[in-house]
């Protein structure tokens, strides 16, 4: 049971515990730091469902956690194929964790496919459980399987439970009145029961979960439970399972406070509502159905009690035009969408950095170009966001970090939206939005004052003393103009996307007003005030390394693991990328080398070293998973010898 | 246009959410200090003159009423309104309508477009703010032409249409922008033409009073680049025979004298024009603009040669009360609330399971 314990190379985030022996069971009982778990199997057998209620019980627990859902962008690929597996990676420990972790200490292979699309990425040592029943001839020739795996003395260097968990499902649920296939769409509860009693989970919550989703069925939900607490004796009782796992909840590593798991999409879609609340606006999201963002069109839709109104367009440019309509009547207009989407609405952007409106565009990034990888992760459109669009259109840019962090990049989406009049992008992606870790829930006190003032009246007075509304007469500090929303006497405007004379807003093609005005945009996004970046350097290293977006995780974790072997590493990580903080020059300067680690080609380093002329080294995969941390460890460490 | 009473809106079903004018409007009120730069002699300057004029008779709060447009030569309509507007991109006035109108239903919004702008570039916009039936008036200019980018065929234009970009002629079979409208579920259509001015106010206020989306569309001339292009239907001699004005209620009649009629052909069902004698004359159709079928509102539709224009119907071709999107999307709101309670910021993110660290 060694791969149960952090392996050296692994520990740096955090420290093995010793074992002991259960005080009342005849079994053993060790205790872990950490521990790695991998559900896999058919993109039918309900794997991420198994990984939410497993997710569910561990933070209830108290664990800290970190997930990593991968799927097939098929809903039913072909059953028994590689390309139809699905899995759900959780990463949980007694102390705080980054990343849903590179190696998994134990494998659920619901089939030959999942263990073959899987077996890979696992560590000499690791526990593997599969579903004999599955490992029929058949099919383990169709993922090419020669002989079985189970008994050719390939997975020698495991540690192999062989279960029959279909028999045994379709066993526990004789005296049910289902036929063998309905009873053997319980196994997933079943495999969900045994791991919950191998690592102590509790289950309450699993059992609320299937009553309620049952609750019109409820020979289906009493099936369910009763696969899953079979599951759960089996581990009891059978032999072949000697020693179960206690992980300790995470006391020490998180400040004081109400926690809840929390996925991107869901922490996204809540700072939004958030964002309403604090800037007193009502909520209007124009959306149209792309993976992986449509869960925060479905999220808003349920909560239309928050005066938030949903919109599901034809396509994505009535999406963001009715958004566009909203915020010129004076709600919150949001757009979600991922990369293809951002393509198709890039004109209507442009109207809004003409138009000078607040909008918020969310892009759930994946991978691309076109359709892409719809299911899987990248950071590809960071120069889309920056430059895609006709004309000098500058929009700022910011990217959330850790899926919890997705609520409070929301809400500074909004306050930047909201205080310059513009829209603004904010570049999640879909390991952010699909992975899900413990949140502190924010007391309402701690959220940010988000109140804007429409314009009442007018703003100008004429040499004749006329009194006069200019809609594109500007805040001198913010250079925001004014937003007069339909409804306000005497303010009465037109604006649109051709030119317009400075002040007044009326049409103009004069050459000197257009120069003026393409600089003045320019400028109100430049000067946006955001926060300086932060730099994490205890050792006054000479290498630093710079991430934005969802790399923080494995990036943070690298870093870890470096300083803990004796290295010196700095660390910043950029939330704004448009316009980037002001002392990031004077940072890159203080440092020999600067790595940017990027699941893209190098799109930060080309700005960055647009901008700055650092000559900043490029770390890139593009191979739609999120970085593992040994190699980034690894490749940084080449930076800091190199 | 002389001062109008401002008491109309008050009665109209549509518009009770939008405040009233404290004064009496006039023409004037409604005219921005834009100079207006259509070619002159187009016959954008009468619809706007019309629908400045017909303005006071609404009565609305002028700060509550907003025009959105899309691009081309009818788009630029909003600048020359004072009001609030709108001039957007190409084809999309109607989304970003859609998004005004369901969050704003205060306003009273109005959407201009053109044969382009709406059944081009922006058709699938135009189609789906029909069938949902959003609180939005669409005047669409139908010159037949583009003009602003001078001068190619339209999805308008007739088949054969020799322009710039098809000097052999175009090959594009044209859309009949009532046909399309009554095929997406709008629940008003109407046809009007630029040069009369009283048959297209009276079209404007059905319109005013419709809830929901109204498709009002305008014949309208470019004399640069299509010139005369509804000359059948403007010439006095000719429009006689040509133009079959549709009154609800009336046996649709026209032509010198009434003399001819639309019947149904009981063999096909579909309609036909007939000469009137007395052994028809009890046969001809009733114009019934509220029929919940729209089938007879689509066949009068298709009643008009495309190349001659003879049988072109004008006026309300359909008018049908329909759920509106935006009053649907409040009431949804609002039985939110009754359901679950206002929403409650601290609950929502609290969510069901939580855990407590105590320092």
């Amino acid at each position: 049971m060694t791969s149960q314990v952090s392996r050296t190379a692994e520990q740096a985030d955090g420290a093995v515990v010793g074992e002991q022996r259960g005080p009342g069971g005849t079994k053993d009982v060790r205790r872990l730091d950490r521990v790695i778990i991998r559900f896999a199997g058919d993109s039918g057998d309900g794997m991420q469902l198994t990984g939410d209620r497993f997710t569910s019980e561990t933070a209830s627990f108290g664990n800290d956690l970190s997930t990593l859902p991968n799927f097939p962008a098929e809903i039913r690929a072909p059953a028994g194929t590689l390309p139809g597996v699905s899995s759900f990676q959780l990463h949980f420990a007694d102390h705080d964790i980054l990343t849903p972790g590179d190696a998994p200490n134990v494998l659920v292979a619901m089939n030959p496919a999942a263990l073959k699309a899987n077996i890979a990425d696992l560590p000499r040592g690791a526990e593997i459980i599969v579903n004999t029943d599955e490992f029929t001839k058949r099919a383990m020739q169709k993922v090419g399987y020669a002989a079985s795996p189970l008994e050719d003395g390939s997975l020698d260097g495991y540690s192999l439970h062989e279960v029959p968990l279909t028999t045994l499902t379709v066993e526990a649920l004789k005296d049910f009145d289902l036929s063998r296939k309905e009873a053997e769409r319980s196994k997933n509860m079943f495999a969900l029961g045994l791991l919950s009693w191998m690592y102590h989970r509790p289950t309450e919550g699993t059992e609320k979960f299937l009553r309620t989703k049952f609750a019109k069925q409820p020979q289906i939900a009493e099936a369910n439970l009763a696969a899953f607490r079979a599951g759960w004796n089996f581990g009891e009782t059978t032999e072949d399972f000697a020693v179960s796992y206690e992980i300790a909840p995470a006391t020490t590593a998180f400040p004081p406070g109400t926690y809840r798991n929390i996925s991107g999409n869901l922490a996204l879609a809540y700072g939004l509502i958030a964002a309403s609340r604090q800037a007193d606006l009502p909520l209007f999201l124009g959306s149209y159905p792309i993976t992986p963002a449509s869960d925060i069109l479905h999220e808003l839709s349920r909560h239309k009690n928050f005066g938030v109104r949903t919109f599901q367009a034809e396509d994505e440019i009535a999406g963001i035009g009715a958004a566009l309509g909203a915020a010129f009547g004076g709600s919150l207009g949001v757009t979600s969408t991922s990369g293809p989407g951002v393509a198709l609405k890039s004109e209507t952007i442009g109207l809004a950095v003409s138009l000078e409106l607040p909008l918020l565009v969310i892009d759930i990034q994946r991978g691309g170009p076109s359709t892409g990888l719809p299911t899987k992760t990248e950071q590809a459109d960071l120069l889309q966001a920056m430059f895609g669009r006709n004309g000098e259109a500058p929009v700022p840019v910011i990217a959330p970090c850790t899926p919890a962090d997705c609520f409070e990049a929301a809400m500074e989406a909004a306050r930047i939206a909201l205080t310059y009049r513009t829209p603004v992008m904010l570049l999640s992606d879909g390991y952010l939005a699909n992975g899900s870790e413990p949140w502190r829930i924010p007391e309402l006190d701690e959220l940010p004052d988000l109140t804007v003032q429409f314009a009442q009246g007018p703003n100008h007075t004429l040499e004749d003393g006329t009194e006069v509304f200019w809609p594109y007469k500007r805040d001198p500090q913010t250079l925001a103009r004014p937003w007069a929303i339909p409804g306000t006497p005497g303010l009465e405007h037109r604006i649109g996307g051709i030119e317009k004379e400075d002040g007044t807003g009326n049409i103009s093609y004069a050459p000197a007003n257009h120069d003026f005005m393409v600089r003045t945009r320019q400028a109100k996004i430049d000067g946006i005030d955001v926060p300086e970046l932060e730099v994490d350097d205890p050792h006054e290293a000479r290498t630093l390394v710079l991430g934005w977006g969802s790399t923080y995780g494995p990036i943070t974790a690298a870093v870890r693991r470096l300083r803990t072997a004796g290295e010196s590493i700095a660390q910043a990580h950029l939330r704004h990328l448009n316009p980037f903080p002001r002392n990031l020059g004077a940072v890159l300067k203080r440092y020999d080398k600067v790595v940017i680690p990027e699941m893209n080609l190098g799109q930060l380093a080309t700005l960055v070293r647009a901008k700055y002329l650092v000559d900043a080294h490029s770390y890139n995969q593009v191979n739609g998973m999120p970085f593992k941390a040994e190699q980034l460890a690894t490749a940084l460490k080449e930076a800091i010898d190199g | 246009m002389a001062e109008t009473s401002t008491e109309g809106a008050g009665t109209i079903e549509a518009l009770t959410l939008v405040p009233k004018a404290e004064g009496r409007q006039s023409m004037k009120d409604f005219k921005s200090d834009q100079e207006v730069r259509w070619c002159p002699g187009c016959g954008d300057y009468a619809i706007l003159a019309a629908v400045q004029g017909f303005m006071p008779e609404l009565g609305l709060a002028k700060e509550n009423i907003v025009f959105v447009s899309g691009i081309g030569c009818s788009s630029r309509f909003p600048y020359y309104m004072n009001t609030y507007g709108m001039h957007s991109i190409h084809g999309r006035a109607p989304a970003i309508a859609t998004g005004l109108a369901s969050s704003r239903r205060d306003l009273s919004v109005w959407v201009v477009t053109g044969d382009g702008d709406a059944l081009s570039i922006g058709g699938n916009h135009l189609i789906h703010a029909l069938r949902r039936n959003v609180n939005l008036k669409i005047l669409l200019f139908n010159n037949r032409i583009y003009g602003l980018t001078k001068g190619q065929y339209s999805p308008t234009s007739e088949v054969g249409k020799i322009t710039k970009s098809t000097p052999m002629g175009s090959l594009d079979a044209p859309f009949n922008p009532v046909s399309l409208a009554i095929g997406a579920e709008a629940s008003f259509v109407a046809r009007t033409i630029d040069s009369d001015r009283k048959h297209l106010t009276s079209v404007l206020r059905e319109a005013a009073a419709h809830p929901g989306t109204a498709l009002i569309e305008v014949y309208q001339n470019c004399n640069i680049f299509n010139d005369g292009a509804f000359e059948a239907l403007k010439d006095k001699q000719q429009a006689e025979e040509a133009v079959i004005r549709l009154e609800h209620g009336k046996p649709i009649r026209f032509g010198s004298d009434l003399s001819k009629g639309v019947v149904r052909d009981a063999a096909t069902g579909d309609l036909k024009v007939v000469d009137v004698t007395a052994d028809n004359e009890s046969r001809i159709l009733v114009h019934d603009a509220h029929a919940a079928s729209p089938t007879t509102a689509f066949a009068l539709s298709r009643l008009a040669d495309p190349d001659t224009l003879h049988n072109t119907p004008i006026g309300v071709l359909r008018s049908v009360d329909r759920p509106v999107y935006d009053t649907q999307m409040a009431d949804q709101l609002d039985t939110a609330i009754v359901q679950n309670g206002k929403g409650d910021l601290a609950t929502l993110l609290a969510g069901g399971d939580t855990w407590t660290v105590v320092g």
